[in-house]
């Protein structure tokens, strides 16, 4: 009874000594989702990017947001502009924008593509890029590619092949074995079958 | 075990409350929740509007709005060079509705702070728990001389996106072989800050390809403008600028580019200096905050002053002003602030219906500017909020200018992102 006592003492006093730092630390700083709030007007509301080639960020694997977001403010990520945006904001900021874009779903639109491309690059998917790119490259911790818009996702790999990205070696090997055997084509038509993926709440331009 | 007592359990989940500045904390009553009634259906309007009901549904709101649809000012300088129509940038309000939002096509005469009452020129009354005013800007009429609302019908300002955009479209069109446009730019502050060299980037994208020995010439009674080295490289690469033959000349004003009068007869400015006659001209007044921000005493100056933290009048309690007319500097007047502003102040009104601290905002502006084909530019900033002094200030080291040195690709990738922006600011603010 008594040891019971002294706990609740303690957690007592920890748990106001916590309450009591609260209105400088918590408030100190936006919120995760109001600093989330702002990047609407380009990735869409939510992070479900209305297209045309902004990406959409909803639904993201926190660690990619993160390392996205690093690497942008290091420059070590080709951008137009996000490398300008990144630099803005703490480590902390990061990592609530992270977890507040994941908790949201994300909502793809249909995209016009070739599709007898995009079967061409759904067997090169399979072969070379669903081992990382689980599920038809849904989004997961090697980010999302199904339904991305389609600038961006050749805008990404031209980034990566011309070195501006850094270019993890194993998805060198892959993409180099892809091109090995297709060519030119290789890389339009992994983008065309991504662009051709999308899932259920395709047109249910839901933004709640 | 737990020894708490009620009046700790209390301050716990108030205090936890606050600490995690839950907004959007739903109202436990499930009665209609507090009146909002927000003022203008532009991208401040809007956009609060939709997030005062996602952050709490119980929130009866209601906007009122003369015109049936909206048309935005960004990416209007495109109407103009026939890249796109007016209709591809006007929308309904279905949207709005969509989400909750009782719409209402009227206009309003004034705010009554006192009655917490918005009348309108209609004749209805709208009771208000919170009032959110975003009317944009008006037009000093006074600063040019010859210059006011029934000759801008034919020598349009086209600085609110609509019928003017298609007449400055159509003079444009329409202008003999190796004929002559002025812009007449405006003096600081003014919605679109990069607008008017915008503008005369797209009627060159035009006439390069239809009237290839036209001139645009912008009279500007600033010293300096906007994205400006930016702009003068994209002009000197696409439209010869700084060479005789140059498509764009800019006249500041230590050059004489002020102009004090016009003659709409013979289509003639006059400077301090001298005079110029053209085939086209588009004057874009000195600017202001809009007509019911000075009709409801929300103004002090031109433009009204207000809580950075929240967007709360300085001069009426629970009236918010948003976007062009609100006195936000260091902040743009644009479209992307109006948007970034709104939701702060939609979060601010959420936390005080529930009785909690408003928290800390955190503010964006991005603005493209398209230059030509496949030649894209753009700023960006990031602001955060210094209390003591109420300004918003960007975050240092952060935001600033597409680089000098872009690569051919990165400014085509910069139209293409510039087309996501739109897309994506009209489907935040109102879809």
């Amino acid at each position: 009874m008594k040891n019971n006592d002294t706990m609740t003492k303690k957690v007592r006093t920890l748990v106001l000594a916590l309450l009591a730092l609260a209105p400088a630390t918590a408030l100190a700083e936006p919120t995760g989702q109001a600093l989330s709030f702002t990047c609407a007007g380009c990735h869409g509301t939510d992070g479900s990017s209305v297209g045309p080639s902004s990406p959409s960020i909803a639904a993201m694997d926190p660690d990619v947001f993160i390392d996205a977001m690093q690497a942008y403010k290091r420059d070590e990520r080709n951008s137009t502009i996000m490398n300008r945006i990144a630099k803005a904001y703490s480590d902390k900021q990061i990592k609530g924008m992270a977890w507040f874009f994941a908790k949201q779903p994300l909502h793809l639109h249909a995209q016009r593509h070739d599709a007898e491309l995009a079967q061409l690059g759904a067997k090169l998917h399979v072969e070379h890029c669903e081992k990382c790119h689980n599920n038809g490259g849904k989004p997961g911790d090697a980010g999302t590619l199904a339904g991305q818009w389609m600038p961006y996702l050749s805008n990404s790999m031209e980034d990566f092949i011309k070195g501006r990205r850094p270019y993890p070696r194993k998805m060198k090997r892959t993409v180099d074995a892809a091109i090995a055997a297709e060519g030119d084509r290789a890389i339009p038509a992994l983008v065309h079958y991504y662009a051709s993926q999308h899932g259920p709440s395709l047109q249910e331009k839901n933004n709640d | 075990m737990t020894k708490f007592d009620r009046r700790d359990f209390i301050r716990l989940t108030s205090r936890a409350t606050l600490a995690g500045a839950v907004l959007g904390f739903p109202h436990i009553a499930l009665a209609a929740g507090p009146k909002v009634v927000i003022v203008g259906g532009g991208v401040g309007g809007c956009t609060a509007a939709k997030y005062l009901r996602k952050l709490d549904p119980s929130l009866q709101v209601t906007l009122i709005e003369p015109k049936a649809t909206y048309s935005s000012c960004f990416l209007s300088n495109e109407v103009i060079s026939g890249d796109r129509t007016l209709q591809s940038i006007t929308f309904d309000y279905e949207g709005l509705r969509r989400h909750g939002v009782t719409v209402v096509m009227d206009r309003v005469s004034a705010i009554e702070p006192d009655k917490k009452l918005v009348v309108t020129e209609g004749g209805e009354q709208f009771p208000y728990d919170a009032c959110v005013v975003s009317p944009g800007v008006g037009f000093k009429w006074e600063a040019i001389e010859g210059y006011d609302e029934e000759v801008s019908i034919d020598i349009p300002h086209a600085w609110f996106a609509g019928s003017q955009t298609e007449t400055l479209r159509h003079q444009v069109a329409s202008m003999p072989q190796g004929g002559k446009v002025v812009i007449v730019a405006p003096p600081n502050p003014y919605k679109c800050p990069p607008g008017p060299y915008e503008r005369a980037s797209q009627i060159a994208m035009y006439c390069k390809h239809h009237n290839p020995t036209a001139k645009i010439l912008i009279l500007d009674p600033k010293d300096r403008f906007s994205k400006q080295g930016l702009f003068q490289q994209g002009w000197a690469k696409l439209y010869g600028y700084g060479t005789h033959n140059s498509m764009i000349e800019w006249v500041g004003a230590a050059q004489g580019g002020i102009v004090e009068g016009l003659d709409a007869a013979t289509r003639t400015l006059q400077t301090e200096f001298e005079e110029f006659q053209a085939d086209v001209i588009n004057i874009i007044p000195p600017q202001k905050a809009g007509k019911v921000a000075f009709a409801s005493d929300l103004t002090d100056g031109d433009w009204c002053p207000v809580d950075k933290k929240t967007f709360q009048s300085k001069r009426h309690k629970d009236v918010y002003v948003l976007g062009d007319a609100s006195s936000a500097s260091k902040m743009p007047k644009s479209a992307y602030a109006a948007n970034s502003q709104a939701k702060v102040a939609a979060a601010a009104i959420v936390a005080r219906f529930n009785d909690l601290k408003p928290g800390d905002p955190t503010f964006v502006n991005t603005c493209y500017s398209i230059l030509g084909e496949d030649y894209g530019i753009s700023v960006a900033a990031v602001y955060s909020l210094d209390e003591a002094n109420n300004a918003i200030l960007p975050i240092k080291g952060a935001g600033g200018l597409s680089p000098m040195d872009a690569s051919a690709e990165q400014r085509k990738r910069e139209v293409s992102y510039a087309h996501s922006w739109f897309e994506n600011l009209i489907d935040d603010m109102m879809m």
